[in-house]
């Protein structure tokens, strides 16, 4: 071979790597990381950075921004260790595992970066904003929701997401409410690890197992999904309820076209990442938040909203990934 | 070119070729093109010539190159190793659950350090032994075990992320000397042993001889197996460093997350770096320089800010070229 080939596909190659950049001279940069899109929830964080940035940058003209996503833990310490090379002014992140990037996010932090954390805690607090949803609220909505569906009594089944502290903190919230109910009988509580594959071989197994089944919480509404077509596959007729959590577009679609076994879902909205990049928008400003007299808080928890044919309007928003 | 395929007539000749070949042409390319992907980065990203930038490049890389190294070895051999990201995993988690048991900080981080060293080897000698006596696929062999360690990780921490209290386990993975971080100096150096080993040893010369045939090997009085199994050996011992160094780095190690998809930027570094992925012939530094320019990429594309859709998109392109590019040059 000779060296001009050797040459000529190694620039081919080359080409091929690099992307000329803009450089940018707004006044503060803002880097958002978040784990890749690998189930429905996370490609929602992922579309909800996008447009969040998008919006923000036409509203304010003196911040740009950064959006990455990370496909492990450790990937995800190389975002920000790349980030901090930008003259970064705030970090915005949703940590994979809250105990890899807890070190990098401590650099970052004490290096004077104005840092949010979304979603899951640090265990030793490195941040001015904590933002996330209300886990034991999603659990306690929606057990609260399906005992009054199911005017008191009926068996349930269960279906868990991976064993991680978020879910046992849904799960037992749902187990709290569902103590008051001593005609409602909890028959199993299996894994799913939220996957929708999954979910579906799990939820077939657990009908097969059990013949009188009322109603499902699925915790997760691509669960819900998989649990409905199990159901429809086997014509599980005593099925009347699935109640998911999260909020996805497709189970609000349902909700909103009067689905007769699918009423109602909790939010556990992947928007919140959207709220964080705002939050840091104003905090890194130093501004003061809406007509609040203060400027931004240190620990914001979103509600657990219910969704229902009676409020659904509010949280369609078709063009979303979830 | 040389032709180090299956069709050799004799022993001998073969191995006298194969003695001479590594270093020029074999690594000319990959060097062209970090060259190249050098001076293209350093124009699109104002930050890139950054010397913590730079350092920071080359942490990144080294958890993943330090493997890459004994991947080499297991390649040009003719094998294949798919466990050594879950085996990264359970050896980071064993070595942890040791860092903590013992109370005296430096026995804890010294003693852990040499129980990753011999965890690795032991898996490793598991994988070997398996593909030799067994008498099975390295593929199939070490898709197996990939399960198995990934499992057995997960299993012995109920999926939760192991951290440590000890101060000076994270100095390792975290510390600096004259300026370069550790992992790097770890890098480096092993690259520079391997090569001796590889290029100016008996052993070497007996890999590459085995990847590129072993019958032929064989009736050269060389013992395949031994070799076979050694290779493997050789892979964990890598894996145990690299789990030092990113655990240390991270001061945890999460059983789910740590090395997920290892194996994969290991195969794309050796396979960028012109080692054929038949065996029988290859270079360290090639492997090198193929976990600098996936190191790179990934790396300009934080910095540029490509779009998260695309990243893998620029990634599978690089790896599609590398491995054209051999193509040519093999036929």
């Amino acid at each position: 071979m000779t060296i001009k080939r050797v040459l000529k596909q190694t620039a081919l190659t080359a080409a091929l790597v690099a992307t000329p950049l803009a450089a940018s001279a707004e006044e503060y940069h803002i880097g958002v990381t978040v784990p890749s899109a690998d189930h429905g929830w996370t490609a929602g964080l992922l579309w909800w950075a996008q447009h969040a940035t998008e919006e923000l940058a036409e509203k304010h003209d003196d911040v740009s921004f950064t959006v990455l996503s990370a496909s492990s833990g450790t990937a995800q310490v190389s975002n920000v260790e790349d980030l901090m090379i930008r003259d970064l002014d705030a970090l915005v992140i949703l940590p994979h595992n809250p105990a890899t990037l807890q070190q990098v996010i401590t650099e970052a932090y004490e290096s004077g970066i104005y840092t949010v954390v979304v979603d899951r805690e640090l265990e030793e607090p490195s941040q001015d904003v904590f933002l996330a949803g209300d886990n034991p609220g999603l659990g306690e909505v929606a057990a609260r929701y399906m005992a009054e569906e199911l005017g008191g009594e009926g068996n349930i089944l269960v279906l868990e997401g991976p064993p991680i502290p978020i879910n046992s903190q849904r799960v037992e919230a749902f187990n709290a409410v569902m103590a008051d109910y001593p005609d409602i009988n909890i028959l199993d509580s299996q894994a799913t690890d939220w996957n929708p594959q999954k979910a579906l071989s799990v939820t077939e197994d657990l009908l097969g197992s059990n013949p009188q089944v009322d109603a499902i919480w699925a915790g997760d509404d691509d669960v819900l999904v998989s649990a409905l077509r199990a159901v429809e596959e086997n014509e599980r007729d005593d099925v009347k309820l699935i109640v998911g959590g999260g909020g996805s577009q497709q189970v609000i679609e349902m909700i909103r076209n009067d689905h007769p076994v699918v009423r109602g879902t909790v939010t556990y909205p992947p928007n919140m990442i959207a709220s964080a990049i705002a939050l840091a928008v104003h905090g890194v400003k130093g501004e003061r938040l809406g007509d609040m007299y203060h400027g931004v808080p240190s620990r914001v928890i979103l509600a657990a909203d219910l969704i229902t044919g009676g409020n659904v309007e509010e949280f369609y928003q078709p063009e979303a990934a979830y | 070119m040389n032709d180090a395929s299956n069709s050799k007539p004799m022993g001998q000749l073969g191995l006298q070729r194969l003695r001479r070949l590594p270093l020029n042409a074999t690594i000319l390319a990959p060097l062209l093109a970090l060259i190249i992907l050098f001076v293209l980065s350093s124009l699109a990203s104002e930050y890139f010539f950054d010397a913590r930038n730079i350092s920071n490049v080359l942490r990144q890389v080294s958890y993943t190159g330090i493997i890459a190294i004994g991947m080499t070895f297991v390649i040009i051999a003719g094998g294949i190793d798919l466990s050594v990201g879950s085996m990264v995993a359970l050896v980071g988690v064993l070595l942890l659950y040791v860092v903590n048991a013992i109370a005296d900080p430096l026995q804890g981080v010294l003693l852990g350090m040499l129980a990753a060293l011999v965890a690795g080897s032991l898996f490793g000698l598991f994988n070997g032994l398996l593909v030799t006596r067994g008498r099975m696929a390295a593929f199939v062999v070490t898709l197996a075990s990939m399960s198995i360690f990934r499992s057995l990780a997960l299993y012995l921490t109920d999926a939760g992320e192991v951290t440590t209290p000890n101060p000076l386990f994270s100095e390792i993975g975290g510390g600096y000397v004259l300026g370069l971080p550790i992992p790097v100096w770890t890098f480096f150096g092993l690259a520079a042993i391997a090569h001796v080993l590889l290029f100016h040893t008996p052993f070497g010369r007996h890999v590459c001889a085995v990847g590129a045939n072993p019958q032929v090997a064989r009736y050269a009085g060389i013992r395949v197996e031994r070799v076979v199994l050694s290779t493997f050996v050789i892979a964990g011992i890598c894996v145990g460093l690299s789990a030092i160094m990113l655990s240390s780095r991270l001061n945890s190690v999460s059983p789910s997350d740590a090395g997920y998809f290892y194996e994969l930027d290991d195969i794309a570094a050796v396979v960028i770096g012109g080692t054929a992925l038949s065996g029988g012939r290859g270079s360290v530094w090639g492997t090198v320089i193929g976990a600098l320019i996936l190191g790179i990429i990934n790396n300009m594309l934080n910095l540029t800010g490509v779009s998260p859709y695309l990243q893998g998109l620029v990634k599978g392109a690089v790896i599609l070229l590398a491995v054209l590019l051999q193509y040519r040059r093999t036929g």
